[in-house]
């Protein structure tokens, strides 16, 4: 008996498109191309209750920003438009010429780089209830652009490179020399009763 | 010529769709890749402010998230037009953070738990007042690590 060879019978692939169509078409359905990103903040933690915080912050070592309801900008007590906030904060913490009226700074021995000078600007960052959050985020947004240019520019001097680009001990030791110190206080008009 | 000119009815060639699975089976990769599911029924509008100096979430799965603006417009008959605040599927008030954050927390990793991050989106026509007492709020149950939800502006 001759057996006839038997062939593996040809798969149909036509419907295999349709039922891809079919799963593509529910990713798309159910889920969102939103990417999270946003601009990061640490918040102070409570102090215990019955301490008091003692304002170890020396007065000139305070950049006072403050949001008012109608979304008007003042630094230290001098109205500024939000394009110039961003430079005058890094001059601020720089404070190239030594300015009393501005930042002190320290020596500081930093691991990688020896003794540098750092900073002790801090910036304290005020609104009342009815600031918009539109406003409050782009005054965020201009004091982290002074942040992160401040350290570009130190990075390209010490490493000869963008901050973006170093390794990781590279970009501690840099953001250990300008460390963000954004202080914010609750609005003055808070309610204080609320536990 | 004849060779040009031959009499023979012009066939179009079929065209194989065999190799149309293998595009569509990627295009359905990409986009598994791509996306994430979307979580939870979004009641208020969060239209959330430009900001040029975004960064990336690390850990999506390590981020809760609050919603903070005016109701929707299909919702806005039940609830109005005021500023409220969403906690996974409804309305919820600042009181109610506490529990949600400590829920959350309950559900990661022991070794995860500091890494933790609260996700803000809020409207950007929101005034900073319900801000601030969400800010307290998570100070409270000790989440401090934030991000404001913004669009990357050039």
């Amino acid at each position: 008996m001759a057996r006839k060879k038997k062939e593996m019978p040809e798969l149909n692939g036509a419907g295999m498109s349709d039922i891809s169509f079919l799963l593509l078409c529910f990713f798309l359905m159910t889920s969102s191309m939103d990417q999270s990103m946003g601009i990061h903040r640490v918040l102070p933690p409570i102090p215990p209750d019955d301490q008091e915080i003692i304002n170890k912050v020396k007065g000139h070592n305070v950049l006072q920003v403050l949001v008012d309801g109608q979304d008007r900008l003042s630094v230290n007590a001098r109205i500024m438009d939000l394009n110039d906030l961003k430079d005058e904060a890094k001059e601020f913490i720089k404070n190239e010429a030594n300015d009393p009226t501005k930042s002190s700074k320290k020596e500081e021995d930093i691991p990688g780089v020896g003794i540098v000078q750092v900073s002790e600007a801090v910036i304290s960052l005020q609104n009342v209830r009815s600031t918009s959050y539109e406003a409050y985020l782009r005054v965020q947004n201009e004091l982290t652009k002074a942040y992160s240019e401040l350290r570009d520019e130190a990075a390209l001097e010490i490493f000869g490179r963008k901050f973006a680009d170093l390794n990781e001990t590279q970009r501690d030791a840099i953001t250990k020399i300008y460390k963000q110190r954004i202080s914010e206080s609750p609005p003055k008009d808070t309610r204080k009763n609320k536990k | 010529m004849a060779k040009f000119t031959g009499k023979k009815a012009k066939q179009l060639a079929g065209f194989s769709t065999a190799s149309m699975g293998d595009i569509v089976f990627i295009l359905l990769f990409f986009f598994m890749v791509t996306t994430t599911m979307r979580e939870s029924e979004v009641k208020v509008r969060t239209d959330v402010p430009k900001a040029s100096e975004v960064a990336k979430l690390d850990r999506k799965d390590l981020t809760v998230y609050i919603n903070i603006g005016p109701p929707i417009a299909s919702e806005q008959a039940r609830y109005g037009t005021d500023t409220r605040i969403q906690l996974n599927d409804s309305f919820k008030t600042i009181d109610d953070i506490r529990n949600f954050i400590a829920a959350f927390r309950e559900g990661l990793d022991e070794k995860d738990r500091p890494y933790m991050t609260t996700a803000l989106k809020i409207d950007k026509e929101t005034k900073m007042g319900v801000v601030s007492d969400v800010k307290e709020e998570l100070r409270r149950c000790q989440a401090l690590k934030i991000m404001y939800n913004a669009l990357k502006a050039e």
